[in-house]
């Protein structure tokens, strides 16, 4: 990871400032997680600005949509009015701006509600699909990049790589049409593509907004079947999808490493093969698969878009998807930036955790 | 004389390049070693040396196939063996030290743990026990504060002290050869001269063969005791290290001598 | 020497597959029987000598629609690959060669685009755009345009320093002579890489936006629609309104990738 030195900003700032950023520098750790979160800033900035005008400036009228076929002029200019959209854009930017500062993402222009509640609401669902989907990910891609690794060259490797050449391939809606087909109309054993739990099954006490998690910690063990019943070809079905580029960037670091001096040395005590492979050679190949791991993210959201629509999960991607069908913008927005947000964070907790696996990366 | 410890027979290695064509890189190399002594292999980078070993420890890239040849080894062809033995091998009765100390340790493991971790595969210890005996031998490697050098990090080491770090792992696998590829390469030459002493003392008191990889001939003239010339993937001559210097054999030996009294260049010259 | 084949044998492959694909979207249409947008009583047809790949709900016979979809989606895929390479290296060989401010503020806004999956951005910007294929283009190629300018500027980055560019440059040549003709060129090799993969990459955007209702819509003959259509139809078993589009859609696909490993192999470039 690249970290720009940038203190420079602090110059005119008056001495107190300076004084608490000399304290701040004192502490490697505390200098290194406030510039890091300065330039996470920056870039969300950044974000807040392109999704606005994105979203503002391409032509599509929310008015006009939301006014229907038939409105007349005046109707369409009510509306405008209504959300704000005859007024200059920069003053909509700036009033933006300032219901952000207050935690505001605006308002839904659908359903009258605050984005940020909407959002809130359906986060659970898209988050339980994602880490269930990551988890079998890293179960699928994990062994397959190890042993395409340890045996380069061979035809396991070959076999492996094909796979992931044809998973990068594979369009991912088209491979959930498959599996719905085979598992729930051919063999019954999956349920209805039909949302997250059976329909006259109660959703569990909120806790998590897992609902396998929530459905466990209310003790209700015929909720939680049904949950993961739901749950696990979807799941299933993006954990294909994204283990292509996985098993892909596994492979390529294992093979880095295993070329290395202290492999052969390894070896040349006499440590078991299994061991090397395992301890030595996974540990320090972890390090470039983390730090490619947003790739990873980007595949999982994008594909959580498509799987939602599918199997018709009530998440953020379903959300999304209605919006832009409605030009609901505050809504896009609000989802654009929740993404971002999640992956700058993401960003971070990488570079902390990168800090803590490899000891020659100090904090600054 | 005895039995030898180690013979190389008629050694084939064919390296097949990116594009898929081979070249023989050892061509029938062959040479003996036996009990406790110190074998020198010199030879200017290309020639096949640092192969051979790497053959010896059934060690070489996948690139490389041992096309024919033989390795007698305490009484077995090593080429003939099931992998899984040559393994166990590894280590317990052959053990390498490499060039480039530094790269050669695990980046992500403190030093003490990766030394404790040779004590116990080879001398069967527990957890605590073999750590203890790792510091020991960190001690007997030259190494000072060994409780806290032991916490340290191969990238906080210097050259000198991750060169010490292995010859600790090497002295844990009490191995009855052991193998050093250009041990000093990279370091400074105080430090350098420390490290061959540092091998030379273990090599007596624990009564090992050592197969000395060089480029160097003041080296090979300091501690071994017979030295094997290669070049070009063959071995040109060997001979007593006495012998050798007094009367060069071949023109090779006499040219890589030639280089070596060079005044114009200092003694560990390379290219 | 099976190495250097199965090597090849990736590039070849691909190479056979995409010829394939654009042997059909030349000539296919003439060939068929039927129109792709032509309805008929003969709704939900299974697969017969009549109809190869069945009927929709309109009767249309699927077999034509993917012929004709062929045509429109690699027109799509190409057109974005060229045009965010074109587009794309430029920005990044001036901002390259240049560096300083321009360079910082615009690889921000890189990074910045980058923090976004692709497919997401080409959602959010059709949807905004509106349906049209000039819109989708428009989207799919500014989702990519970054990789073309990450991956150019930083060869631009090694390739200025070189002593051909300071001959160039003291021979008279102005900055965008230098830029374009003696510098840009030798930065290339791994775009045209990308640019396999990034064709790859539309076609499965392309359709993917197409089967969420953004971009081409129905009743366009487009192998995303198709496959909507046939999502429709999924807990009723009429597999064939979807399989064949996707397939075809996932072999060409397919292809592009194949195209792109083989390059990489064959230009040994990581």
């Amino acid at each position: 990871m690249t970290t720009t030195p940038d203190t420079g900003a602090m110059d005119n700032s008056p001495s107190l400032w300076l004084t608490f950023w000399e304290i701040i520098r004192s502490y490697p750790l505390l200098h290194y997680l406030f510039r890091r979160l300065g330039l996470a800033l920056l870039t969300l900035v950044g974000i807040v600005v392109v999704a606005f005008f994105l979203t503002s400036v391409l032509p599509g009228n929310p008015a006009v949509v939301r006014a229907g076929p038939l409105a007349n002029e005046e109707r369409i200019q009510k509306y405008e009015k209504e959300m704000g959209l005859d007024r200059p854009l920069a003053v909509q930017f700036g009033d933006y701006v300032i219901h952000l500062g207050q935690g505001n993402l605006g308002e839904s222009w659908t359903s009258r509600r605050p984005v940020q509640d909407e959002l809130k609401e359906r986060l659970p669902a898209t988050a339980e699909l994602g880490i269930a989907a990551f988890v079998a990910t890293l179960a699928i891609s994990l062994p397959l990049g190890i042993l395409a690794a340890v045996y380069s060259g061979t035809a396991i490797d070959w076999a492996i790589r094909l796979f992931a050449t044809f998973g990068a391939s594979v369009a991912l809606f088209w491979l959930a049409l498959i599996c719905i087909h085979l598992f729930y109309y051919k063999w019954h054993i999956a349920p209805p593509p039909l949302d997250r739990l059976t329909i006259g099954i109660d959703e569990p006490p909120n806790v998590t907004g897992f609902f396998t998690i929530d459905s466990l910690l209310a003790g209700d063990i015929d909720t939680f079947r049904d949950a993961l019943n739901h749950l696990w070809l979807p799941a299933l079905t993006l954990a294909f999808v994204v283990s292509a580029p996985m098993t892909k960037m596994i492979r390529a670091a294992m093979l880095d490493v295993l070329d290395k001096d202290f492999i052969r040395t390894a070896r040349a005590v006499g440590v078991p093969f299994r061991q090397i492979i395992l301890v030595d050679a996974l540990r320090n190949a972890f390090i470039p698969v983390l730090t490619t791991s947003g790739i990873v993210f980007g595949y999982l959201v994008a594909g959580n878009v498509i799987v939602e629509r599918v199997f018709s999960w009530a998440g953020i991607g379903q959300y999304v998807w209605q919006a832009l069908d409605v030009n609901n913008l505050n809504a896009v927005r609000g989802f654009i930036l929740l993404i971002a947000t999640v992956y700058i964070l993401l960003n971070l907790v990488i570079d902390l955790l990168y800090s803590l696996i490899d000891p020659r990366i100090r904090l600054n | 004389m005895t039995e030898p410890l180690l013979a190389i027979e008629n050694l084939y290695v064919t390296l097949i390049d990116d594009r898929g064509k081979s070249k023989t890189i050892l061509q029938g190399v062959s040479f003996e070693i036996y009990p406790n002594e110190v074998m020198g292999l010199v030879g200017e980078s290309g020639s096949g040396k640092s192969m051979t070993a790497l053959a010896l420890m059934g060690l070489l890239p996948h690139r490389a196939q041992i096309h024919s040849g033989r390795i007698w080894f305490g009484g077995q062809n090593l080429l003939a063996l099931p992998k899984r033995e040559f393994s166990a091998l590894r280590g317990s009765q052959i053990a390498m030290i490499f060039q480039n100390p530094r790269a050669a340790l695990n980046p992500l493991m403190r030093v003490g743990n990766q030394v404790a971790r040779v004590v116990r595969l080879h001398q069967g210890l527990g957890k605590r026990a073999a750590y203890g005996k790792g510091l020991d031998l960190l001690q007997q490697a030259g190494i000072t504060d060994t409780s806290i050098r032991a916490r340290a990090y191969p990238h906080q080491l210097s050259g000198g002290m991750a060169q010490r770090v292995l010859i600790a792992m090497m002295l844990a696998c009490q191995p009855r050869l052991l193998i050093a590829d250009e041990p000093t390469t990279g370091l400074d030459v105080t430090i350098q001269a420390q490290i061959f002493e540092l091998i030379k003392a273990i090599q007596v008191e624990l009564g090992t063969t050592l197969l000395l990889i060089t480029h160097d001939l003041g080296v090979v003239s300091e501690v071994c005791q017979r030295v094997a010339v290669m070049q070009a993937g063959k071995i040109q001559e060997v001979a007593a290290v006495a012998d050798l210097f007094a009367h060069p054999q071949h023109p090779y030996t006499q040219h890589l001598m030639s280089t070596l009294l060079r005044v114009d260049r200092p003694a560990n010259y390379r290219e | 020497m099976l190495r250097m084949l199965l090597r090849h044998f990736t590039l070849l492959l691909g190479s056979a597959i995409l010829m394939g694909f654009i042997a059909v979207a030349w000539v296919g249409p003439d060939q068929m029987k039927y129109e792709p947008e032509k309805v008929s009583r003969n709704t939900y047809e299974k697969p017969s000598p009549e109809y190869r790949f069945g009927t929709d709900k309109f009767g249309r016979d699927i077999l034509t629609r993917v012929v004709y979809a062929t045509r429109l989606d690699l027109r799509i895929a190409m057109t974005v690959a060229v045009v965010s390479f074109v587009v794309g290296s430029v920005i990044g060989a001036i901002v390259g060669y240049y560096g300083g401010r321009l360079d910082s503020i615009l690889m921000r806004g890189v990074d910045i685009l980058f923090a976004f999956p692709a497919f997401l951005l080409a959602m959010v910007i059709t949807g905004v755009l509106g349906d049209s294929e000039k819109n989708v283009i428009t989207a799919v190629t500014i989702a990519y345009i970054p990789y073309f300018v990450r991956l150019t500027r930083g060869q631009m980055l090694t390739v200025r320093t070189l002593q051909y560019a300071d001959a160039a440059i003291s021979i008279g040549n102005p900055s965008w002579r230098v830029i374009l003709i003696h510098l840009l060129p030798n930065t290339l090799t791994p775009s045209l890489i990308q640019m396999s993969m990034v064709a790859g990459w539309a076609i499965l955007d392309t359709a993917g936006l197409a089967f969420l209702g953004l971009g081409i819509t129905s009743p366009t003959a487009e192998w995303g629609v198709m496959i909507s259509d046939g999502a429709q139809r999924i807990t009723t078993g009429e597999w064939w309104m979807w399989l064949y589009p996707g397939a075809a859609l996932v072999l060409a696909a397919f292809a592009f990738n194949l195209i792109g490993d083989g390059l990489r192999n064959l230009l040994r470039l990581q």
